[in-house]
């Protein structure tokens, strides 16, 4: 909690300055960007954007696996054990299987959603590829984006 | 009501006629035989009439489903025995508070900091008025409720791209699209437009009609004025004694709201679950599921995770860790069960039911949401906005800021929920993140609605559900083609087990679809007992 903690110590210095501004004076300053929102922008948007809509706008498998997956399988991709599990994305002999992989992707596995259907195939290719090349997985033949588009076409979610 | 004018007396002619001689009641129950007014699935306190015979079932899962199920069962004469993997009761009816500690899947552990009588309701937060069931369980057990303010006119609707990312009262966006539509509508009205659709007679109570409800002018023009004011609100409020005198604002026009794509966030008030009166129990929503584990004393055993569900003709065995005793199996052999473990978990247990009704389990993906409680050491949005209860609406990441119903106008500190998202890339990035970085983003996302969260913002907790180790996800998420294909095999008893549950009703993700589809469950369950 030590980033809660960083607001907090900043909040209270700028309190009596920002308590004198009126609602109104207070949104002139953010929408111009001229207080606020610089060091906003500076101190915490550490991360990269989050996407607008409804479709991912993570691009390469990296960052797609630690915004999309690492969300069940968690960051070091070791899964996760509840009154039920997520897991192991890592050193997982079943992504030997890039159709196995592409299925659960496009289609979703139990109460597994079908993240791909939120991902262009270029992204679904960049995830799956990026997956089984590391966390332990060196799997040799790539995914194109081409294969993946065929795979979505056979996929229940097929329009 | 078409003009396909009938030769017999039109259906709202008649119900005029019956509701003029013999009264409202009368009229209700004659509307309610034409098919009307809408008919409840609730049909109030269910009575399991008959003797089962000293029979036991098992029921899993102690949120508002099984307890349900436990509660009625046991008044039936049953012998029950709840199994929860929790170490509290509710299961999805959970509301944090001050001194609360929450550890989430990946071992992430929070420490809610709020005040004394503040909480978030990570889970299940309102409860429409047509909620019949669950609103019955509350009067009965004893559970206060109070309003929850869903639609406030003085909240805002925001984009970021639209207004120079100004925020918008609802009041403007609501009073101005209405009033520019009523214009619209009446102008191609009295230009001819809509002679072929609209008789003579009814152009005429068109008219009137969008004067009235689109606050137009006496030349049916949605302008500044007084009419537009009464509606929107004013520039200057009307004040008393000298310099009193209101001052009419000036609408937002037709193209402005259109472009901006605020009206989208009208809908939120639009729905029939949204439709006011909501309520919330007094104190947090964990009320409930509090109020009903009191019904069963010490008839849930908590701590305890299923591990598999077997059954022959004789009976059903269930094995579980308990938790509470280092992960020891144990093992309960009973005559019937009743399972409302989420299917994210059920899916992932052995268990040996009919390979229909195992594809049925094994079809619902799970949805992810996150929520976010923030607390802030004054109420800026009461003192400095004047909004009191409701939510924003935004189409940041966050996507709504909803305001506090309770503790209005009196001051002190408040907690927001600061954010509430559900399924979509954005539920899944902020799951991705530590709680810590969660809480950061709400906070920044939310200040450009509320610059005052600068200043003011204290401490705050989040909830993501793809991370709570008790659902593995936040409800049952069915396409169309799922439910047309498993729905019916979900629901069906098989040997001696039957599931309820939201994931088995048509009201996904709202404690009514749970205790609805039990109290349904049960009632087949019993039936078949007696019978056999």
């Amino acid at each position: 909690m030590t980033v809660s903690i960083s607001i907090r110590l900043r909040s209270r210095r700028n309190r009596h300055a920002m308590r004198k501004c009126s609602e109104r004076v207070a949104w002139a300053l953010v929408a111009a960007g001229a207080v606020a929102a610089p060091v906003l922008a500076d101190e915490l948007s550490s991360k990269t954007a989050m996407s607008r809509g409804w479709e991912f706008t993570e691009q390469g498998g990296a960052d797609l696996f630690n915004n999309v997956c690492a969300a069940c399988h968690q960051p070091d991709a070791k899964g996760a054990i509840g009154a039920a599990a997520y897991p192991p994305l890592a050193a997982d002999t079943k992504l030997a299987s890039t159709d196995f992989l592409l299925a659960v992707l496009l289609d979703g596995l139990r109460g597994m959603p079908p993240v791909g259907s939120m991902m262009s195939d270029e992204q679904v290719a960049d995830v799956v590829n990026y997956v089984r090349t590391h966390f332990g997985n060196s799997y040799a033949g790539a995914v194109s984006a081409a294969e993946v588009s065929a795979a979505r076409r056979r996929s229940k979610s097929a329009p | 009501m078409s003009d396909g004018a009938t030769p017999s007396l039109s259906r709202r002619r008649l119900l005029e006629l019956v509701g003029a001689s013999v009264g409202g009641s009368a009229t209700y129950q004659f509307m309610t035989r034409l098919g009307f007014a809408s008919e409840s699935p609730y049909r109030g306190a269910i009575k399991l009439e008959g003797d089962p015979k000293g029979a036991s079932v098992i029921i899993l899962g102690a949120g508002l489903a099984g307890m349900t199920a436990a509660i009625e069962l046991k008044r039936a004469g049953y012998k029950i025995n709840v199994l929860e993997y929790n170490l509290r009761p509710g299961g999805r009816n959970w509301t944090l508070r001050g001194g609360d500690v929450y550890t989430e899947l990946g071992g992430a552990t929070q420490h809610c900091e709020f005040d004394a009588g503040l909480y978030i309701n990570p889970g299940p937060w309102r409860i429409p008025y047509h909620h019949h069931a669950i609103l019955d369980y509350c009067r009965r057990f004893g559970v206060t409720l109070e309003s929850f303010i869903q639609l406030n006119h003085n909240a805002f609707l925001h984009s970021a791209a639209a207004f120079d990312g100004k925020p918008q009262r609802i009041r403007d966006i609501k009073a101005d699209f209405e009033g520019g539509v009523s214009e619209l509508l009446a102008k191609a009205t009295r230009k001819g437009a809509l002679d072929e659709a609209v008789s003579k007679e009814d152009r005429e109570i068109l008219l009137e009609a969008l004067r009235s409800l689109g606050a137009l002018d006496n030349d049916f023009r949605y302008r500044a004025g007084d009419a537009s004011s009464a509606h929107r609100g004013y520039a200057k409020d009307p004040g008393g004694g000298v310099d009193a005198e209101p001052v009419n604002g000036e609408p937002i026009g037709m193209h402005d709201i259109l472009t901006s794509r605020l009206w989208r966030g009208l809908q939120n008030f639009l729905n029939y679950d949204f439709q006011t009166t909501m309520f919330q129990p007094v104190g947090g929503m964990g009320r409930i599921g509090e109020a009903f584990a009191r019904q069963i004393p010490n008839g849930i055993r908590y701590g305890a995770k299923v591990i598999g569900v077997t059954q022959n003709e004789t009976g059903v065995t269930v094995a579980f860790e308990d938790l509470v005793a280092g992960g020891a199996v144990q093992e309960v052999r009973v005559d019937w069960c009743v399972c409302t473990l989420p299917l994210s978990i059920l899916s992932q247990i052995p268990i040996n039911v009919s390979a229909r009704m195992k594809a049925a389990i094994d079809a619902v993906p799970y949805a992810s949401a996150v929520k976010f409680g923030l607390q802030f050491s004054r109420r800026f949005w009461e003192e400095d906005e004047h909004i009191f209860g409701g939510i924003t609406y935004t189409d940041l990441p966050i996507r709504q800021i909803s305001y506090p119903s309770t503790g209005l106008n009196a001051g002190g500190k408040g907690v927001l929920l600061g954010g509430y998202t559900f399924d979509g890339p954005n539920s899944y990035e902020f799951t991705a993140m530590s709680p810590a970085e969660r809480v950061r983003r709400a906070v920044e996302f939310g200040a450009q609605i509320h610059p005052q969260y600068l200043t003011e913002f204290e401490n705050g907790v989040s909830v993501a559900w793809s991370r709570v180790p008790f659902t593995l996800g936040c409800a049952g998420d069915w396409s169309d083609e799922a439910r047309s294909a498993h729905y019916n095999d979900l629901c069906q008893i098989d040997g001696r087990i039957v599931l309820a549950g939201e994931h088995a009703s048509y009201i996904p993700a709202w404690q009514e679809g749970a205790i609805l589809s039990a109290l349904d469950a049960i009632q087949r369950l019993h039936k078949r007992i007696i019978a056999s």
